[in-house]
């Protein structure tokens, strides 16, 4: 192993580690708080909200410097989506995803993160994610497989 | 007010992870494409690394202030299991989540992202407002 292959597991790390402790700092640990946030109609609480403008904004400056970057640190190049186009599975696929979010108010970093605390319907709850992100592998390398 | 300043915070912190592992690996910090990937065995290193950080965070948490971040789960399992299920594969169909469409899509004014996060934004908050009349 290189030093920079070194370095990129060092920094995904850091990455992981200073994610999930700003989940927890944020309250976005707890699906209740989530659900909160969901439940416009009810008793709303805005957090999520105050959580999202962070990240977005701190992301945002951090974007703007990856744009004078010729090249990350660690790496030969940018590995960034490019497409630009609104298709069918994009849209079918957040909102079934939605629905999963509402129903839990769990979603991929919180449900990965809170496996720390070891309770069991988080435990079970990424157990599912997992099986569902296999089928719908699976299931898609079927689709494209019958498509040929 | 001190929960707002707290998510603040706490966001700011989210953001600066996307920004460290952008600015050094040039990858996207979503956490549903990176354990997608690790399931698939591609990047499993970094992957693993960063899941493996995921997991550490709420043990520093504990760390800095003496106790576990609150989490509290009150549906029930077979509603656990169906959403653990359609957040799986409406993530990966969706090519993202909150983390990647939402903190980092929407900071580079990706249109697929803001579409992906109006939709599950949406859903979410229907599915939320529905499940009102049965408990």
């Amino acid at each position: 192993m290189n030093r920079n292959a070194a370095c990129r597991i060092a920094a995904a790390l850091v990455s992981g580690a200073i994610f999930g402790l700003g989940l927890s700092i944020s309250g976005m640990l707890n699906p209740a708080r989530v659900r909160g946030f969901l439940d416009i109609t009810r008793d709303w609480d805005p957090t999520l909200a105050f959580v999202l403008a962070g990240a977005v904004i701190v992301s945002a400056a951090g974007m703007a410097l990856v744009r004078r970057m010729p090249r990350p640190l660690l790496d030969d190049r940018f590995h960034l989506p490019e497409t630009q186009v609104i298709d069918r599975r994009l849209i079918v696929g957040s909102a079934i995803f939605g629905v999963g979010w509402g129903l839990v108010g769990l979603c991929p970093g919180p449900a990965l993160a809170s496996l720390s605390l070891g309770l069991p319907a988080t435990v079970l709850f990424v157990a599912a994610m997992l099986a569902g992100m296999v089928a719908h592998d699976r299931l898609q390398g079927a689709r494209l497989w019958q498509r040929v | 007010m001190a929960t707002y300043a707290s998510g603040l915070l706490g966001g700011m912190l989210i953001g600066l992870s996307a920004v460290i592992l952008v600015v050094s690996n040039g990858r996207v910090a979503g956490v549903s494409g990176i354990a997608g990937r690790l399931l698939q065995g591609v990047q499993t290193a970094t992957g693993t690394a960063f899941v493996l950080g995921l997991i550490l965070g709420p043990v520093l948490y504990r760390l800095f202030l003496g106790e576990w971040p609150a989490v509290v789960l009150v549906a029930s399992w077979p509603i656990v299991v169906a959403g653990g299920l359609l957040v799986g594969y409406g993530s990966r169909m969706g090519s993202g989540c909150t983390s990647g469409h939402g903190v980092v899509g929407l900071a580079r004014l990706s249109r697929r992202s803001m579409a992906a996060v109006g939709t599950f934004m949406a859903t979410a908050v229907a599915t939320v407002y529905l499940m009102g009349f049965f408990q």
